[in-house]
């Protein structure tokens, strides 16, 4: 109770401190839906509506891996640079808990730039959106959400102890959106992507969130997609004290 | 028992390439000191930028690891128990850092208040009664951007006292803030430690240190080189004097000639917008004005004085003669 509680302020908080910016608030909307733009105009040309509207979930999904991935790795930078990652780690409580519910505030915004990006696909590409399973949708996006958090989880550990590791988040956001099927399906890739996307959390959130949206079940996807997550977030909380450690170790939780 | 026990701590660091091992260099921040705080003490580091305060702090705040010696606090080793050393401290720094400038200074606190495990229940009244301590009452609504820097020190000081820590360090609290703001936090730092709290401080103010400070270590370099009460440390150089210049057309060509004055044992010179003031340190029962004085013949000269030495005296003298 003690640690949900910890998790639910930690979260709440963390999200009023990021969406209070509205210089950044536009730009987790605008970036994405430059991409997304792009990817209507190339499937419209095709003709294939059914594939437009599945490049639509797609391209909405982009923005919440893309506020995880970037966010993720600079954010322990930013708190870095204003002198609070030292009182984090300062603090009593575990910093897997401290860094988690930042994590999950960021895919929280992601999720924004979802809704918008749909409803931009709706309303200025008439592009015919019917979700068969609202709710399961909701659910689907929710999870998938929570579970990218996980992956940035274990992503801003790493850069507790590398101040340069930030840059891995930029490194990472485009070839996920390849490898895990957020615009191309997974068998149109060649077969030795599937292994590599199997073990990412973004292949299963997208198959399920599709699933909602089209009819199939996505319970199995739903399932994985966090299950993936959990490991990716265990992998972070059992390094998080050593890697806490080593940066005590080798002096990089401040700047100077 | 003492609170804060350190022996022989020290640390390095190394910096250069990580590849070529002739490119890497080492640097000694700290060089095995050695010291202990008793409970309800006021405990002031004192020394010159780089002189190692920040670092030996930051390892007893469990931040850093040493690299030789160790350290206790409240019988915690702050290497091998660093989740029980930071239930029990409060660690406050100076500057405009350390704040989540988006969130209000109420929030601040409340985050900080559930990462330090203060119990739900006692979160709102604890929060109350600390922003009434630092004068932020009525302002902890705004956003930490809109406040001064005198604000956000005494938000800082709220900070770390919200889980009623029994040890406080105070890494140069005062810097930066007004002379009000100044006098109003160590008015709060004396009154924490009437109630039992034990403090170490690290401040460049001396009359801070002077007026707070049960005790002092003077360090530089890395290594303590005094350690006593202000008066004793004043006691170092209170046989002498100190004579007080102010001259008015330079005096930077002169004070070669002046520290060569016998009985003079240290020169230095303080500059203001319209003048320099030369203070000159003699040898007890010295009387060297007068030398002083033909030294800095056909100079404009302003007041001439002669005080007794003060602790920022005796400092200068030992960071001087490390």
């Amino acid at each position: 109770m003690k640690v949900l509680r910890l998790v639910a302020v930690g979260w709440w908080l963390q999200l009023k401190n990021r969406s209070r910016s509205s210089f950044d608030g536009l730009l987790s909307i605008l970036y994405p839906l430059f991409f997304a733009t792009t990817i209507f105009f190339l499937y419209r040309q095709n003709g294939d509506e059914a594939a437009l509207v599945s490049a639509a979930v797609g391209a909405s999904l982009m923005g919440v891996w893309s506020a995880v991935s970037t966010s993720a790795s600079t954010t322990l930078q930013g708190e870095r640079r204003q002198g609070t990652l030292e009182l984090l780690v300062a603090a009593p409580t575990p910093f897997s808990l401290v860094i988690l519910p930042a994590t999950v505030s960021m895919a929280t915004i992601g999720l924004w730039s979802f809704v918008v990006t749909l409803l931009w696909g709706r309303f200025a590409f008439g592009i015919p959106i019917s979700f068969d399973q609202p709710l399961v949708f909701v659910i689907a996006a929710v999870v998938m959400t929570f579970s990218l958090g996980l992956v940035g989880f274990l992503q801003a550990m790493a850069s507790v102890r590398y101040r340069a590791a930030w840059a891995l988040g930029t490194l990472f956001e485009f070839p996920v959106w390849l490898v895990c099927g957020f615009l191309v399906p997974l068998s149109s890739l060649p077969d030795w992507v599937t292994p590599i996307a199997y073990l990412l959390p973004p292949t299963w959130g997208v198959s399920a969130v599709r699933a909602a949206a089209f009819g199939g079940s996505p319970w199995r996807d739903i399932a994985l997609c966090l299950g993936t997550g959990a490991i990716y977030a265990a992998i972070g909380v059992a390094l998080s004290r050593r890697l806490v450690d080593s940066a005590r170790g080798n002096a990089t939780l401040a700047l100077t | 028992m003492p609170v804060i026990e350190v022996d022989q701590l020290a640390r390095s660091y190394r910096s250069g390439s990580r590849f070529s091992r002739a490119a890497r260099t080492e640097v000694k921040a700290v060089r095995g000191i050695s010291f202990e705080v008793e409970r309800g003490e006021l405990f002031g580091l004192l020394g010159p930028n780089g002189a190692g305060k920040t670092t030996t702090i930051k390892m007893l705040i469990t931040l850093l690891l040493p690299t030789g010696g160790s350290a206790r606090v409240l019988g915690y080793d702050v290497v091998a128990d660093p989740r029980e050393v930071r239930r029990r401290i409060g660690y406050v720094f100076g500057g405009d850092k350390g704040l989540y400038e988006r969130l209000s200074g109420y929030d601040n606190l409340r985050y900080f208040a559930e990462l330090y495990g203060v119990p739900p229940r006692d979160q709102r009244p604890r929060i109350a009664e600390l922003l009434d301590l630092v004068g932020l009452t009525g302002k902890e609504g705004q956003r930490v951007e809109g406040y001064s820097r005198g604000m956000r020190q005494r938000l800082h000081i709220a900070r770390g006292l919200l889980h009623k820590p029994d040890v406080l360090f105070l890494d140069e609290p005062s810097i930066g803030i007004d002379p009000v703001g100044a006098r109003e936090l160590r008015e709060t730092v004396a009154a924490l430690v009437s109630t039992g709290t034990t403090v170490l401080l690290t401040t460049h103010y001396m009359f801070e240190a002077d007026e707070l400070c049960d005790r002092i270590a003077v360090i530089a370099g890395g290594a303590i080189i005094a350690e006593g009460t202000p008066e004793q440390l004043k006691s170092r150089v209170a046989d002498g004097h100190v004579v007080e210049i102010e001259v008015f057309d330079g005096v930077d060509d002169r004070i070669d000639a002046v520290r060569a004055i016998e009985g003079v044992t240290s020169v230095g010179v303080e500059s203001s917008d319209r003048s320099q003031l030369l203070v000159v340190r003699t040898a007890a029962a010295a009387q060297v004005t007068p030398a002083v004085l033909a030294a800095l013949e056909g100079r404009s000269l302003g007041r001439v004085a002669t005080r007794e030495p003060t602790l920022e005296d005796a400092y200068v003298e030992l960071v001087r003669d490390a």
